[in-house]
Parts: structure tokens; sequence; C-alpha cells
């Protein structure tokens, strides 16, 4: 695969480390069911075919985590972003910025 | 010297060059060939046409096909260190001085002993691994396996280290053309006049497909010369990079192709410098495959007899290697190819026995010619059996009306129509379509980016294939973003290619084979059904068809053709076989590449590293850096000693030790604090400026990640240090927790560990030392630098420095560190002014038993399993906050009391040695699973205590100081009484730090 990175350009995907789901948000460490979701954002995942948004991290080039959209049928990247932008922007939205 | 002298070459035809004679040998006799032959080609030039045996019956084999779907014509090339088996003779490329030999003969090609398996077949027939060798099952190993092994194999590999060399290379283009016949020329050539970047790949030494093996005329002129002419002009492109002797074995995700250039292959030994074989990863915006169709056998009787032969491969021994493949044929065929091959044959010289086509009413102009040619015709007809053993003599012919009859002939051309080259571009998971009125599968759906064009997809006709690989040319380019010239196509005819699909004659007399390569028979195929293996998937497994290293190029449609008429289904219906990368065999060396020995992985150097190696150091790899580990003394004539000499030279004097390879990392920012008391278990917030702090940090799953320090040389700018193998992970996740967890945080974080040498100076004389060589007016003073302080200084008159009252070693301690350059400086001006002090250097080994005897905590510990807790650092972990890991560490399972936990343990017998992985198990209890307790981890001898010592994982540990167990490894018959006592040795109150 080759992963646009909005820093770096079209980057081979050896360059790039993997973590996973990109949906899964940490959850509120103060919320009163904490351990429950925190066992969530941990372990449960689902197994998605088709678009999906992932975490990747450019470990050989500019050391952005990138929220990745990949159709796990193909291969095919659909859109790459900087996950600091989109973690933002979910802040925003949730009026949660710490 | 050379035996025969070429019979077999024609005087007025190929494309050979018959001013560069070349000599060569096959089992030991030498040869003669040209320049521009195979070896197969050469081979036939010479009259030989038994080339090989089959892989389990031993059966005689010859040369099938002039391509690299070849079953059969596999030889070892070379000798020696360079010794290559299963190599197609009809792919390699004849040199001056070419070794080759046949294989699977014992003794000797000619009489081989083991085709007495032929007559012992119905034990060896489909499934016969699963069947015949199942009792008893104490035979397999000692009786069949061997046999079968000995019976049944391929050529023999080298022994020896390879002595080339191998590259990899990346290759960027707008469009990729794979393939250079008729289709891929044009599409080459249409694309590269847009301006757009072309790579042009084809397998051969030679560009032209099947332009250079048939009689055509294309623009007027004949084929081979328009190919010149179009080659010619591709290179006068500075954009065009053309690449002959390279196969493109994979297709991958987002446009990038696998390939294999040959660039040595085809002379005896590489130039210097020349790698043998490059393996490309080429990336394309846009690829067009136009890779062509091989053709398919008709399986009939002793079909694979030296002397029966494709047709198309008929016509390129004649056409471009200049060989009469025989000297009476007789041509067998289900479609036009049969005309087009009597037509080469008679233009050869060849007597032309039979057209023999299953179709029952062929051309007017077919019979006319053949009549002409005193060629007998027989429509609705077969060719049965093949007839002779060690080549072809005849063949038995079975007409429309069922009655049979032998013909004389040494040759038997055959087609049964042709399958588009669908690997390639069904390997991203588009499946292959059947289509009926071609009786061919053509590609399914292809990849973004990727086109077929020309027989590949097939279109068979000549013109049609010109005019689609210029379209497809074109179309790339335009969608690359140049602007489209118009594609002129040059003048030419589509051949005839009708086809009536026939795959099986079902009155041979003798053993059909489907797939030559694996000795798969008809008769297998059918056994396979009877017994339920009905699906393709299955059928290939349980019969090995198409499992070969050809991949079953020229037998899994026909494979699959006679199982659809077995189980009454049609083709389509059956399915097919996935294609999956390579395409043809890539050599271990090409995938290795440059990564082989020591160079399979980098090895990181510290800046001080070659003066350890002047000292005399003994290195060890830890990740990829090379380590001192200990340094002998003249006279030490082992390690124990001298690591005993380093520590107590530590704790009585001064010693140094290159701390480089820890992870180090600058966090900036005015929320710099604020983030590192969200990743690390204890506050870091509070840290004064100028004060360090141990810190851990645990994985969200609540276990222990690493440990480290955090240094805070500003309010806004802190510097924290992370464990040697866990530097690029503990970046990876801080960066992480950065931008994905707490994007607003105002923090910054820069990698440093490569910018700085770090040296530990540790022992009672270390300040004493450093006192020497730290820059006026820093007062390194107990009172103005106290334990644990920080600062940023100049040493050596002028350099700048960071000075950490830092001890892993339990002593007065201090970590100091210089720019990377300067690390080799400050060790040597260490040593220099440390020699009044006795000053030792000391490596990981020492490192390591002062750690143990002061009970820290380190890999072994830290390996993922444990928790904070676990590790005796559970009081750390703050109250006030959250961090990562917090919240799950916090889950029944972590916070189990009666988990194992990091304690210390003695030798009962203080003679004894301890070693690391021993089990704990209760004094008198038996050495079984069940009573596992837990392990130890670390051991060292200590030197400071006069014997053994240990870290280990025990479960209720804080309770059972002073209780004495039993330390079981049975794996080095390790059985020895311990106590278990508190973690740490040596300096219990921690005195030593602080004076
Ligand atoms: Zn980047």
């Amino acid at each position: 695969m080759r992963i646009n990175c909005p820093h770096c350009g079209l980057r081979s995907n050896d360059e790039f480390s993997y973590l996973g789901d990109a949906s899964v948000v940490r959850p509120d460490p103060a919320a009163p069911n904490a351990t429950e979701a925190f066992y969530a954002f941990g372990y449960e995942r689902a197994n998605i075919a088709g678009p999906m948004q992932e975490l990747w991290y450019h470990a050989a080039g500019c050391h952005a985590w990138l929220v990745v959209t990949r159709d796990t049928r193909n291969h095919e990247i659909l859109d790459v972003k900087s996950a600091q932008e989109v973690a933002l922007e979910r802040q925003k939205a949730a009026g949660t910025a710490q | 010297m050379t035996q025969s002298a070429q019979t077999a070459r024609l005087k007025d035809r190929g494309l050979i060059d018959r001013s560069q004679s070349l000599t060569f040998t096959f089992d030991g006799v030498p040869y003669n060939g040209y320049a521009g032959d195979t070896l197969a080609s050469a081979l036939l030039a010479n009259g030989v046409r038994l080339v090989g045996r089959s892989f389990k019956y031993h059966r005689p084999r010859g040369i099938l096909t002039s391509g690299s779907e070849e079953p059969n014509a596999l030889v070892e090339l070379r000798s020696g260190a360079r010794r290559e088996p299963n190599t197609k003779a009809t792919i390699t490329e004849l040199y001056d001085g070419l070794e080759a030999k046949s294989q699977n003969r014992f003794p000797s090609l000619s009489l081989d002993l083991l085709a007495i398996n032929g007559l012992v077949s119905p034990f060896l027939s489909a499934g016969f691994y699963y069947k015949t060798f199942m009792w008893p099952a104490s035979f397999w190993e000692k009786i069949y396996e061997p046999m079968i092994r000995r019976a049944a194999g391929l050529g023999r590999a080298a022994q020896e280290h390879d002595p080339d060399s191998y590259d990899k290379a990346f290759a960027f283009c707008d469009v990729l053309v794979v393939g250079s016949g008729p289709a891929g020329l044009m599409a080459a050539l249409t694309a590269a006049r847009t301006g757009a970047r072309v790579i042009l790949v084809d397998e051969s030494f030679a560009f032209g497909g099947r332009l250079l093996s048939d009689v055509r005329t294309v623009g007027g002129a004949n084929g081979a010369d328009w190919v010149n002419s179009v080659v010619a002009e591709l290179k006068s492109f500075p954009g065009v990079q053309l690449m002959p002797r390279t196969t493109v074995f994979g297709a991958y995700d987002s446009g990038q192709f696998g390939a294999v250039e040959r660039v040595a292959d085809h002379v005896p030994v590489p130039a210097a410098g020349v790698p043998r074989q490059r393996l490309w990863r080429i990336v394309a915006k846009h690829t067009i495959i136009a890779q062509g169709a091989l053709e398919r056998p008709i399986v009939f009787g002793n079909n694979d007899r030296p002397g029966v032969m494709l047709a198309s491969a008929v016509r390129t021994y004649i056409n471009r290697f200049g060989v009469k493949p025989g000297e009476t044929a007789v041509v067998f065929s289900n479609n036009d190819d049969g005309a087009s091959t009597i037509a080469d044959l008679v233009g050869a010289g060849i007597r032309v026995a039979a057209l023999v086509d299953t179709r029952t009413v062929l051309q007017p102009a077919t019979k006319s010619f053949a009549r002409k040619h005193g060629i007998r015709i027989f429509e609705g007809a077969v060719v049965a059996d093949a007839i002779g053993s060690s080549r072809v003599t005849g063949a038995r012919i079975v007409a429309a009306d069922g009655t049979s009859q032998n013909i004389a002939c040494d040759l038997i051309a055959v087609s049964g129509g042709f399958n588009p080259s669908v690997q390639v571009s069904t390997h991203l998971g588009g499946r292959a379509q059947w289509q009926q009125e071609l009786a061919a599968f053509v590609p399914g759906a292809l990849p973004k980016g990727m086109a077929v064009s020309g027989s590949a997809k097939g279109t068979f006709g000549l013109a049609s294939c010109l005019k689609e690989g210029a379209q497809a040319g074109e179309a790339a380019a335009v969608a690359s973003g140049f602007q489209a010239k118009g594609a002129a196509v040059p003048a030419a005819d589509d051949e005839p290619s009708d086809i009536s699909a026939f795959w099986h004659v079902k009155t041979a007399k003798h053993k059909a084979f489907v797939d030559q390569q694996n000795d798969v028979t008809a008769a297998d195929v059918a056994l396979a059904e009877r017994e339920g293996f009905r699906s393709v998937e299955h059928l290939k497994r349980y019969t090995t068809l198409g499992m070969a290293t050809d991949q079953g190029k020229t037998s899994n449609v026909n494979g699959l053709a006679m199982l659809a008429q077995l189980t009454g289904k049609t083709i389509a219906a059956t399915g097919a076989t996935s294609a999956r990368p390579p395409y043809t065999p890539v050599s271990l060396g090409a995938l290795a590449g440059e990564h082989r020995g020591k160079h399979f992985k980098a090895t990181r150097l510290t800046p001080s590293h070659d003066w350890a190696k002047e000292r005399g150091a003994v290195f060890i790899e830890t990740g990829m850096w090379l380590r001192a580990q200990y340094y002998p003394k003249p006279g030490e004539n082992d390690w124990l000693t001298t690591v005993c000499r380093e520590v107590n030279t530590v704790r009585n004097s001064v010693g140094v030790c290159d701390v480089s390879t820890l992870g180090k990392i600058e966090i900036h920012g005015t929320d710099a604090g604020k983030f590192l008391d969200r990743v690390y278990i204890n506050m870091m917030s509070t840290l004064g400026v100028g004060k360090a702090r141990y810190g851990m940090m645990l994985r969200e799953d609540g276990i222990a990640m690493d440990d480290g320090t955090a240094a805070r040389f500003a309010d806004d700018r802190y510097f924290i240090t992370t464990t040697t193998a866990n530097a690029i992970k503990v970046l990876q996740h801080l960066e992480l927790c950065r931008q994905w967890y707490w994007p607003d945080l105002d923090v910054q974080i820069f990698p440093v560990s490569d910018q700085w040498a770090q040296y530990s100076v540790a022992g009672p004389r270390a300040r004493d030392l450093l006192a020497k060589i730290v820059d006026a007016p820093f007062d390194i003073s107990n009172a103005a630098f106290p334990y644990m302080a920080v600062a940023e200084l100049t040493v050596m008159g002028g350099v700048k420095a960071r000075l950490y009252r830092l001890s892993f070693s339990g002593e007065m301690a201090y970590e100091i560190a210089v720019p990377a350059r300067q690390g080799d400086r400050l060790m040597r001006t260490l040593m220099a002014k440390g020699e009044e002090f006795g000053i030792a250097p000391y490596g990981t080994e020492a490192l390591g038993v002062m750690r143990i005897e002061k009970g820290h905590v380190a890999g072994p510990e830290l390996n993922g399993t444990t928790t904070a807790a676990d590790l005796g650092l559970g009081k750390m972990a703050s109250t006030k906050k959250d961090f990562v890991g917090r919240v799950l560490s916090q889950r029944p399972g972590l916070t189990d009391p009666t988990r194992p936990r990091v304690v210390g343990f003695r030798p009962v017998d203080r003679s004894q040695r301890l070693r690391g992985g021993a089990h704990f198990i209760g004094k008198s209890d038996a050495a079984v699973a069940q009573n596992d307790q837990g392990y130890m981890t670390s051991v060292a001898y200590s030197p400071s205590l006069g014997h053994w010592i240990g870290l280990g994982l025990l479960a209720n540990a804080e309770s059972r100081m002073g209780e004495i167990l039993r330390a079981y490894d049975p794996v080095r018959n390790g059985d020895v009484l311990v106590e278990v006592v508190p973690a740490t040795f040596v300096d219990v109150e921690g005195a030593r730090l602080r004076v």
C-alpha cells in the first residue's frame, strides 16, 4: 500500500506502523462507568469489512499519527487526515477540550 | 571438442547471431549454439530431445514449450556454489561456458532405474501421500519418506553460500507496461509519445513477444523489423525505461508491482559490482498488462513423450531460433493455430505427415494448402496416443469414424487453444471469468489503475492487439495527466482464431498427463472426482495438479475442464483456482537482497565505540546496538573475573559506563508538565526546575511499559529517558498521547537519542573526577548539586553538556551528556583524568550486576506481564490524577494480592550458582507445573557479597521473607534451595547516593 501523508506525500506503507481502529475514542476516566468503558476501549473491536478508519503512524517520516480510511476488502485508501486535526475537531464538536 | 554440429539448425531463419558462436555443456557433453539462443533452442539445434526425468514416475521428458510456463525442461544450471536447480531451459539465455545438468535421473538420463516407479504407478496415484503410506505409522519417517524423497525430487540446491550479490531498487512511472508483444509495444509507444514516464518490462532478453516467433507483417514491415524500430524509438525518450530480462511476478496494492531483473544470469559470473539479480518494486500510476496468452496442450496418451511440443513453441523454434524441432510432424489441434503451424513447418522444410483437428469442418484454404503439400487431413479426429518411449516415433490417430491408424513422425505439435495470462491481473482478487466463445478464462474485475490488453485479455488477432494496445497506452497516459497525441496504429491482419473446446482424448490407451511437472494424469483427476474431491481447490490439493513450480500454467485449465466434464457442470460453474504471486519462482537471494549475514539488520554504534574497541571491549548486541559488555584486561581469562573487577572498582573508586543507547526525548511546551502527569504514573508537574525524578509509564491495559527519568530544565522544558529497548516504542506512544488523546495541549516532542553521547560516572570518587572536567564557575559540590539535581553547563573548556545526578549502580553517581560528536573525546578525557583514581570502564554486564545488587528492575522484570505493583513500585502511582493505564490497572486481576511480585533470592548454600528462568516450588513439593509459584527473572554473582543473588517473581512475596524454596531448572539440571530476601542487597538505606 501507499499512504498519502499530509506532510510528506505519497509514501510506501513500510514507513508506517499500524495501531488499529480510529473510531474508538479514549473514554473519560472520571466517568462512573470508566472501567467498563476502558475495557471496551482496550479490547473490543469490530471486524469491519469495508471502509474503516484506522490509526497509522509515520514512523520513518514526520512522526505524525494519521487517520487513514482504508477499505479492508481491497486495501484501497480512500482518505488520509492528520490525527491531531481529527481529534481537535472531535473535541470542538463535543466541547471537551481539556 | 564439440561433439556434434548443429544438425537441426535451419540455414535461412532465426533471430540468432550466427557470428557469435557459444560453447556450452549438457550433462558434461560440449555443444555449440549462438548468441540469441535459449538453452532449449540450442539443445534442439544439436538434436538433443531428452532433457530430464519426471518428478514422480521418472518418465523421459523433453521440451514442451518455449517460455516460462515450461513444466518439463528443468535443469540444474552452473555448478558449485552457483548451482541453481529447476531452471527452465526454455528461458535460460545461452552464454559461453554455460553448464547444465539434467535432473531426477539415476544413474543417468538415458538409463533411469527409478523409471520403475511407472510400473508401480497404481500406488502413486492421486492422494497417494494420504493413503498408501498411512500404515504402519512408524514406517513413515524411516522408510516411506526417505524413499519418496529419493525417488521424487527436483534438482539439488547449492550447499555453499551464494557468492553473488543481489540488489533491491524502487522505480516510479506514469505507465507500466508488462509484456512487449504487439499490444505491449503499442501501449508503451503511444504512452511514451505523450511524454509520460513509461517502464516496459519483458521476461525475455528480447522485446517483441510473439512477433519474434510468428511470420507476420506490421505496417508493411516484417514483424521483427517493426519491433526493432519501435524499441529504437522508445529508447529515444528520456522518460522511458526499458527492462528486458525482467519478470513482473506480482501485483500489490496501490499500483505497486514486484519484479525480478536477471541482471547477470546470462553471464557465467557477474562482473565486479554487478548483482546477479535485482528485485524491483515498481510504483505505477497506471499499468497495462500485456503478457499475452499461453497455449495449452490437449491431454492424450503418452502426451509427455519428448517430441510432443506446443504448436506455438514449434513456430518459435523455427522462426525465432532457426531450429527444426523435428523432421516429420503431425499437427494436432482444436483451433486455427494448427493451420498457422503447418504453414511454418512447410516453410522451414519440415515434412508434415498429417493435420489432425477435432473440428469436423476445416477452412477450405487450409485443406487446399494441405493437399498441395501432401499433408493428410483428419477432421473430427484425434491423436489418441504418442508412440515411442524416449522420443516420439509416431502418432496413433483415431479418425472421426472411430478407425485407428499409426502415422510415423518424430514431432507432434499440439494446440488446445490459448489461455490468456490472467495471473498478474487477478493477484489482487479479481476472479477470472470463463468465456465460452473463446474457450478461455479472461481477466475479471481489475484493480484501480490497471488495464489489460491484447491476448492477455482474450483479444487474439494481431491487428486487434495493436489497436487495443495503442488505445490502452493513450488512455493510461491521459489518465496520468498527459495530452493525447493520437494513436497511429500500423496496418496488420487479424489471423483466424476459431476454436472448438476440446480437452481430453478418451480413446487414449496410455497414461495421459494433465500436469506434466507434478506427474498428474487424467486417471488421477477421474479418481479424485470419484472419491469426492469435486471442488477445484480440493482437486488441486488431492492430486497436486497445478502445485508445481510452474503453477499449472499448462495444466490448470485442462484439469478444471476435465473435472467439469466429469461432474457434468459447466466450466463457469466449476470455478477457477486463484493465482497468487509469484508468477514465476523468485530466488530467495533476490528477496533477501543485501540483507544477509551481518547486513541482515543495521548495526548502531555509540559515539565512543572506536575507543571501546581500542580498549579491547567485548561487545554484545542489544537490539540494533553494539554495546560494550565488559572490558577484559590482559591476564583476565574469564568474563566473571573482569566483571567482578569492574564492579569492585565502581564500588570502591570510580567507573565509567557508556549509556548513550538510552532513549532520550525532549518534551517542551507550556503544558509539558501536565502532559507528563498523564503519561507517567507519578507526578511530574511538581518537579522543580533543576531536578530529576524516576518515573514509570503503563500501557493502557495497566501493565508496566517502560521506566526512566524525567528532568526539568525550565518550566516548559523537560527531558526524559527511556530504556534502550523501548526508545522507539515510547516515542510512538507519547506522540499518540499528544496528537490523538490530548491534541489541545501545548506540547512538542523531539527524539534526541542520537544527539547526545551519555556516560554514567559512578563511585565514591565520581565527583572528584568530574570536578576536573566541569568548567568554572559550575559548583559540583554535594550542597550545590545534590542527589537528583540536573544542570546545563560546559565541560572540557566550552563543550556544551548536561549533568544529571542519577544512580543506577547505587553509588554516588552522575550521568554526563555531551553532543554526540564529543562523546569519544569525553570518554578519553574521563579515562585520562581518572587514571589517578584507578578508573575502570564498565560494561553492560557490571551494570547489570550492580542493578541486581540494588534490586532495580530492568527488562527481565518489565516483561509485559508485570504491573507497577508487581515490580514493587505500586506506591509511586499518584491518586491525585489520571494517567494512561490507571483505570485498567485497578482491575481485580491486576490488583490481586497473590500476584507474583519482585523479591530477592539467595542460595541457602552460598557456594551454589543461581539460574535465571528457574521456577520456584515449595521446599518439599514435587517439581510439577501445578506447584509452580513463580520464577527467577535475573541473577548475578555479587562481588560485593561474595555469592550469587537473584531477583524473581514470587506469589505472595511480601509475607514470605526468610522462606526456603526450591529453584528448579530442569533445562540445566538446576535444583537449588533458595531463601526469600528483600530485593535490595547492597546499601539498603541508600546512604551512598547522597554523600
Ligand atoms: Zn509524514
